[in-house]
């Protein structure tokens, strides 16, 4: 059962970040990276992330694409254009990048032979347990990002604002 | 048998990091650049929620939140950029945008 839903989703997942790299239209990109996010929600659910399953929906799916989706619209952007890179960097890139997957891949595989995932293995990650760590152990951590999100917001007001003469 | 192997998740994430990268590089269009940014991240979030399972601690899932919460702020930032690029330049392709480079 792990294994059927592990394969339905990670296949899911793959298609579609093909697709957000292969379409030219940002649109077309957009709604495959909400695709991504939700196979890897039920992926997070599968190890025992539960708080992460529901924040990867609200926080990714739910706020980020659509700020992207948002700024598509608005500036809206058409399809992408010729590529002016030459025909050599896609000969060379592409083989390099597989290779790459590969040694990933091979490394992986050798280093974490035996450790196996079944549904409920790990129960230590219910909201209880992740809010207790992240006000315990993580505070100051968690005051920090505050203070970065508050600056990302005023910076985010500065650029965009219109200039007043 | 139908457990999964760790591994299969790792390799995952490592499948969909290389996909990440190869848009990051390969794209034109800013904002899609910009996805595979985000796309990179959330393998890394899958491998760090597949290492808290190996190990059956939280801190995994912990270092993942904090990777969300700076994408969040991250995707503000970058598209307030985006936003300023166009209104500057009237265009989203990343080869127009090299003044710095000349």
């Amino acid at each position: 059962m792990e294994l059927v839903i592990f394969l339905i989703f990670a296949i899911f997942a793959v298609v579609c970040a093909i697709n957000v790299v292969v379409q030219t239209h940002p649109i077309s990109s957009a709604l495959s990276l909400v695709g991504v996010m939700g196979s890897l929600a039920v992926l997070y659910l599968q190890l025992g992330g539960e708080f992460l399953a529901g924040a990867q929906i609200i926080v990714y799916a739910g706020a980020i694409m659509v700020l992207f989706v948002f700024v598509i619209m608005l500036l809206n952007a058409g399809a992408e254009g010729k590529r002016g890179r030459s025909y050599m960097a896609s000969l060379l890139g592409v083989p390099l990048l597989v290779t790459l997957l590969g040694l990933l891949a091979y490394f992986v595989q050798r280093m974490f032979p035996g450790v196996r995932v079944h549904f409920g293995g790990f129960a230590g990650g219910t909201p209880r347990d992740v809010g207790l760590a992240l006000f315990t152990t993580y505070l100051l951590p968690f005051e920090i990002t505050s203070l970065l999100i508050l600056i990302a917001i005023i910076g985010a007001v500065v650029l965009a604002r219109k200039e007043l003469d | 048998m139908s457990d999964v192997p760790i591994s299969w998740y790792l390799t995952l994430s490592a499948i969909l990091f290389v996909l990440g990268v190869a848009g990051f590089v390969f794209r034109r269009s800013i904002i899609t650049v910009f996805m595979s940014i985000e796309l990179m991240l959330n393998a890394v979030n899958l491998s760090f929620i597949a290492f808290s399972y190996q190990y059956q601690q939280v801190n995994g899932q912990l270092f993942a939140f904090f990777v969300m919460v700076v994408a969040a702020a991250e995707a503000a930032v970058g598209l307030a950029i985006i936003l300023t690029v166009f209104k500057n330049r009237q265009t989203l392709n990343i080869d127009e945008v090299s003044s710095m480079k000349d």
